[in-house]
């Protein structure tokens, strides 16, 4: 049967009506919560003249961070260079360990244990002993950012190194594959999906670990990333910008994550059903 | 050979010694018994099924000729030598890097003996039009159905033209019409090119209506307990699955097939 106009059954109708409410609503409504959560953060600075001295208005807020954008960039990027030097060194580590895992069972068993420990311990009862063990300010906190960062990425490439299709793995034998080979077109691409979930989970790590390691190197006086910003801010009663540099960490660790996403997406788009889904 | 130019097949009875399986068993766990004894000489230019049912060790037999394992007993020799010679292999599953294209799955072999796309790209055209799928080259997998799937497979098995193909099971979880259509296919690729296919199935009508040779195996301990000829002459088509030649044939593998599964267990049936 063949027609002019399209048919829309009341089912197919309600389906097109839901899919214009959502395209409106994916923007709108984050955008009313934040507009709600400002007018709610006004009200309640200003219910009570002693709260408003130490909860400041938002507007108070953004005039301090208009008035001190110098020095909180000045220390953003102090956090973002530890953040990301973390970063890449858990990478670099993080799957170096897991194709040393993947390739040497004896490996595995001797220095997984370790990353375990390394990973449960809190990072805030490690920070200590590092800062007396380690004297250069920049070496010690990067350490600290480090081992927070890396485990998710060891764990999930290591995983997804061993999750290789085994008749893949056959077949690669049977065309008479190096180590090498297996490794660079078969294990590491099989592994991406699992490797980018990782980076998903250490990037917004390395940020923490950062500022946990700043908290720490703070209070020894020495650092001026953005968690000293904070602190300092504390000590001088300077709630604006103690919220001001809060705000940017927030910010930033948004940033962080939804640029992992997008490289995930990047890579993946053309074959991971997860980056597909991400398109319908 | 460097292209996929035929080989000519002689006639069953003349064709060339190309591999011999001499007393091949394989135990695994120092317990099970997959193989045992297994004596079978393939010749260039065989298309040769292994029919039985689950467990009768067809698809350890594939796997020991593919060297993916050792036999605990037994030789393997190719014309003569202890190495294996040059082989293609489709499994059940379509196996492709999902990562990749079409071309690029198909380009594997190549490139794992070190040769660039580039050098070989005439040759995975070719290869993909032979299975049908030249227009399909830049496309992934994730874009094409289970049985266009199977054809990249085939077409990376078939792109260095190897002497021997192993196929194992590779239609089991196809639809009925896919799988009559890729048995057709298959065959006229093998007649075009003229290699040797060794065949896994627990399809009687499949083993028929492909192959020249069946070896029917039974299982507990895995083993051969016949080895049938199909002398119906190539090509066959829709003709042959219809005719009562390919009926006769049928039967007799089916009774084959019986006696194999009966001497062991009767609960198959």
């Amino acid at each position: 049967m063949t027609t002019s106009d399209p048919i829309f059954d009341a089912d197919e109708a309600r389906r097109a009506r839901n899919r214009r409410i959502e395209s409106v609503a994916r923007w709108a409504l984050p955008l009313v919560v934040v507009l709600l959560t400002l007018a709610f953060w006004h009200w309640f600075s200003n219910s009570s003249q002693t709260r408003g001295l130490i909860f400041p208005e938002p507007m108070k807020v953004w005039n301090r961070f208009l008035a001190d954008y110098a020095m909180l960039f000045g220390s953003l990027w102090v956090t973002l260079k530890i953040t990301f030097m973390a970063l890449a060194i858990a990478i670099v580590g993080g799957v170096a360990l897991a194709i040393l895992f993947t390739q040497s069972r004896a490996a595995e068993l001797i220095f997984f244990p370790y990353a375990v420990v390394l990973q449960v311990t809190p990072i805030v009862s490690i920070a200590p002993l590092i800062f007396i063990y380690v004297q250069d300010p920049l070496a010690r906190v990067l350490i600290c950012a480090w081992i927070v960062a890396f485990f998710p990425i060891l764990s999930n490439t290591t995983l997804g190194l061993k999750s290789t299709d085994s008749n893949l793995r056959d077949l690669y034998a049977i065309y008479g594959a190096t180590w090498w080979q297996k490794l660079l077109f078969l294990q590491l691409p099989s592994a991406m999906p699992y490797f980018l979930g990782g980076l998903r989970i250490a990037g917004g790590l390395a940020l923490i670990g950062a500022i946990v390691a700043e908290y720490v190197a703070g209070i020894s006086g020495s650092g001026s990333g953005l968690a000293f910003r904070i602190l300092e801010a504390s000590y001088r009663l300077n709630y604006p910008r103690m919220f001001a540099a809060l705000l940017m960490i927030a910010i930033v660790g948004v940033i962080i994550f939804a640029a992992t996403s997008f490289l995930s997406w990047f890579f993946l788009r053309k074959w991971h059903e997860s980056a597909l889904s991400r398109e319908t | 050979m460097s292209d996929l130019s035929p080989r000519t097949i002689q006639p069953l009875g003349q064709r060339p010694q190309l591999l011999q399986m001499a007393g091949i068993s394989k135990v695994f766990n120092g317990t099970v018994t997959a193989l045992d004894g297994m004596n079978l000489t393939l010749n260039e230019g065989d298309f040769l099924s292994l029919l039985g049912p689950s467990g009768c060790g067809k698809s350890t037999a594939l796997r020991l000729i593919a060297g993916l394992m050792r036999p605990t007993a037994g030789r393997i020799v190719w014309n003569g030598q202890q190495t294996r010679g040059d082989i293609g292999i489709v499994f059940q599953e379509p196996t492709l890097m999902p990562w990749a294209t079409v071309a690029r799955n198909v380009w594997l072999p190549f490139r794992l003996r070190g040769q660039s796309f580039d050098s070989v790209k005439d040759r995975i055209a070719n290869a993909l039009a032979l299975v049908g799928l030249e227009k399909f080259a830049g496309a992934y997998p994730r874009e094409l159905s289970g049985g266009m799937k199977m054809r990249v497979s085939i077409a990376r098995a078939f792109v260095t033209n190897p002497r021997l193909i192993l196929m194992d099971e590779p239609f089991a979880a196809l639809d009925e019409i896919t799988r009559q259509k890729l048995n057709d296919d298959l065959l006229a690729l093998k007649a075009k090119i003229g290699c040797t296919v060794i065949f896994v199935t627990h399809s009687v009508f499949e083993s028929v209506f492909l192959s020249d040779r069946i070896v029917v195996m039974a299982a507990r301990p895995g083993r051969v307990v016949q080895e049938l000829t199909v002398d119906a002459a190539y090509p066959r088509d829709m003709g042959f699955r219809t005719s009562p030649d390919y009926a006769a044939h049928t039967q007799v593998v089916s009774e084959a097939l019986r006696r194999a599964i009966g001497e062991h267990d009767h609960d198959h049936l």
